[in-house]
């Protein structure tokens, strides 16, 4: 059998996600034993016509990023969203907030025409998504998991509880309980719970859980003390394109 | 080879984000050569408006993921100095300790991934895994030990969780630490002192270009300035860090979604190859010996020897990291609380050593610990007019050459820089245009 072609492309992010591909040390040669890596501007020179999986990093915010997405999703037999940025608009999505016009002039000054830019989308309001890998960055271990899958044919299993069912699992102190403002209750589980693990709060930059119950959440954050339109702010961290119309 | 020359690169490989490279000759006389940015631009100075300090750190890591760690670090520095936040001694050298495990990982990928390939000539490291297996392996095993110095320290090398205002959320442990030393030791000293082999061997590859040039760093008193320092340049010596909008004049060109800078002249370079001209007498004696050996000498203005640069502070990154490790167990690890009660509410200045130059960030506070205005000045755009003015020089001395060879040249310059565009725009493509 012919080993998968895989294309590795970013659009508006830090590459972080990418990097964490380099970051691979222990596994990469295991990886390229099992997949052709055909285009990659970050590691290697070179375009490919044809893949059979793509993994994408970045939201899009220009009207090029819209162009070059079409080509890669026309080229990829399957798409992947890789990392927060790719999958909700992440925290590019807080640009979203503000009107665009005074974005512009805030960064740019009187120079602000020079440089075309749209509100920042996730790839799934533009293309067909078949993937989503999270998170912010995502996580080298849930790569594999949906790697491996993909390799071999199957579909990844998507978690689909809240970080606290994680956390707990991995008995953790509550970092809520100590005071701190955590978003574990509405965000999407897969990252074992890392953060609260080493003392930090859930910043929910894997996205909300299906269905999640954002006024109860809204409310515990009151409750911790702060006021209700910082809460809102804390919620809209990674995921203000999702809030979208939800109100304080 | 004709008169006139025209490359077009676009979305230059093997840097952080997207750059194409433009050079037009007409005629012999060169009309332009440019480094165009076209990253998509992300406004994080708008986004920061309005958010707690608690916050800051944790969206501006997100500018960039190479540089997560420095973003963080300064960001915490320009909030705790804005809030009058003191921090301990423990949380300096846990910081000091994150950095140079940060800017050995990225010296490291970029020598070996990024810039070894043009040298060897192959278009990226993947064919090196079987020509030259050992160095490949020899290259991730450096790669993992420094991330591993940010995952034990800072809970996950690209984008840290622990570090917040006022100190970290968790405290390594002493055994943790300990292993790392043990894992400095025995293997990145050896593994460093073969990267000095093999970088020797393709050293005289390097291309032969010089430009007299302002470089800019940070400089202290007390050692080779990562962490801290004053703003040191080669023409008009050390200011406060508080004076950085002097040294930097941000300004919008149209070619360019980042901001460019300039000092004293049209353009002025920062990164190693600045640290080490600014501060080798700073470095350890490894690290001298590996500069000597690698033929990198102060006063260097030759910009494709950033990446030697680069693997020579990697060294002195190693034994230091040691260093500070031994003076944290000596101290011994105390499980300190962050110090989060702002004392006022101001403007503060950070200014970092991250792998690709000073890296600033200002912040002013609002009474409820909110920013009101956010400034960040990133290295790769404080780099960007002088890669022009190389590309300027260069074109006109190497027009004897075949196109081929000319973009050739170009992109090891660019990359010479370590761009990380995504950075900058908070680049880069060749393209010859005929």
């Amino acid at each position: 059998m012919a080993k998968p072609k895989v294309g590795i492309f970013d659009f508006t992010g830090c590459e972080g996600c990418e990097l964490n591909h380099l970051n691979f040390e222990d596994q990469l040669l295991d990886i390229l034993e099992h997949v052709e890596i055909v285009e990659w501007r970050e590691a290697m020179d070179g375009q490919a016509d044809e893949l059979d999986i793509a993994f994408v990093e970045g939201s899009l915010s220009t009207p090029d990023c819209i162009r070059r997405i079409h080509e890669v999703r026309r080229k990829a037999k399957v798409l992947v969203a890789v990392g927060a940025c790719a999958c909700s608009g992440g925290i590019n999505g807080m640009k979203n907030l503000h009107a665009i016009e005074w974005v512009r002039e805030e960064v740019y000054g009187e120079d602000k025409y020079l440089f075309p830019t749209l509100p920042a989308l996730p790839l799934d309001a533009v293309v067909k998504v078949d993937h989503k890998i999270r998170g912010c960055p995502m996580t080298q271990k849930e790569f594999l998991k949906v790697f491996t899958s993909l390799v071999m044919g199957k579909a990844p299993i998507v978690p689909g509880h809240a970080v606290c069912v994680e956390c707990k699992l991995a008995e953790n102190e509550c970092v809520a309980a100590r005071g701190l403002v955590c978003l574990g209750p509405v965000t999407r589980s897969g990252c074992g719970a890392h953060c609260p693990g080493v003392g930090q709060s859930c910043t929910g930059c894997r996205g909300f859980v299906d269905d999640p119950n954002l006024a109860g959440m809204r409310d515990i954050l009151v409750e911790h003390g702060l006021a209700a339109v910082e809460a809102r702010k804390r919620l809209q961290l990674f995921n203000a394109n999702q809030l979208e119309g939800v109100r304080a | 080879m004709s008169v006139d020359l025209n490359i077009r690169v676009k979305h230059l490989t093997r840097v952080e984000g997207h750059g194409d490279i433009v050079v037009d000759m007409k005629r012999g006389r060169l009309e332009s050569a440019r480094l165009e940015i076209v990253e998509a631009p992300r406004y994080f100075e708008a986004m920061l408006k309005g958010r707690s300090f608690h916050e800051a750190a944790i969206i501006t890591s997100r500018i960039c993921g190479i540089c997560s760690l420095g973003h963080q670090i300064t960001s915490l520095k320009a909030t705790e100095q804005a809030l009058g936040l003191e921090v301990s001694e423990q949380t300096e050298l846990l910081r000091k300790l994150c950095i140079h495990g940060a800017t050995l990982q990225s010296n490291v990928l970029h020598a070996y991934f990024l810039a070894a390939p043009d040298l060897l000539k192959v278009g990226s490291v993947f064919p090196l895994i079987e020509s030259h297996p050992d160095v490949v392996k020899r290259a991730l095993r450096m790669k993992r030990l420094a991330n591993d110095i940010g995952d034990v320290v800072s809970g996950r090398a690209v984008h840290p969780i622990t570090p917040v205002p006022g100190g970290f959320t968790s405290i390594p442990t002493a055994a943790a630490l300990a292993d790392l030393r043990r894992r400095l030791v025995e293997d990145m000293v050896p593994d460093f002192l073969a990267t000095v082999e093999t970088m020797g061997a393709l050293a005289a590859q390097i291309p032969d270009f010089t430009r007299e040039t302002e470089f800019i760093s940070l400089r202290s008193d007390h050692d080779y300035a990562l962490y801290d320092g004053d703003i040191c340049s080669t023409d008009t010596g050390r200011v406060p860090d508080t004076e950085y909008r002097r040294m930097t004049n941000e300004f919008v060109v149209e070619h360019s979604t980042s901001k460019h800078c300039r000092a004293a002249r049209s353009s002025f370079m920062v990164g190693a190859l600045a640290r080490w001209n600014n501060n080798h007498d700073r470095l350890c004696p490894e690290a001298l010996q590996a500069a000597d050996a690698l033929g990198l000498k102060p006063g260097c203005c030759n910009p494709y020897m950033n990446t030697i640069a680069q693997v020579v502070e990697a060294g002195h990154c190693a034994l230091d990291a040691v260093a500070i490790i031994d003076r944290l167990l000596d101290r011994g690890l105390k499980d300190e609380a962050p110090n989060q009660e702002p004392t006022r509410f101001g403007t503060g200045v950070g200014a970092t050593e991250v792998p690709r130059g000073i890296l600033y960030h200002e912040y002013s506070y609002d009474r409820k610990g909110c920013i009101e205005k956010a400034n960040c000045i990133i290295p790769t755009g404080q780099n960007l007019a002088n890669i022009d003015d190389d590309m300027v020089k260069l074109v006109p001395e190497v027009m004897d050459r075949s196109k081929e060879e000319i973009t050739l040249l170009l992109e090891m310059l660019v990359r010479a820089y370590d761009p990380c565009i995504s950075c900058s725009v908070h680049l880069l493509d060749v393209h010859f245009k005929e």
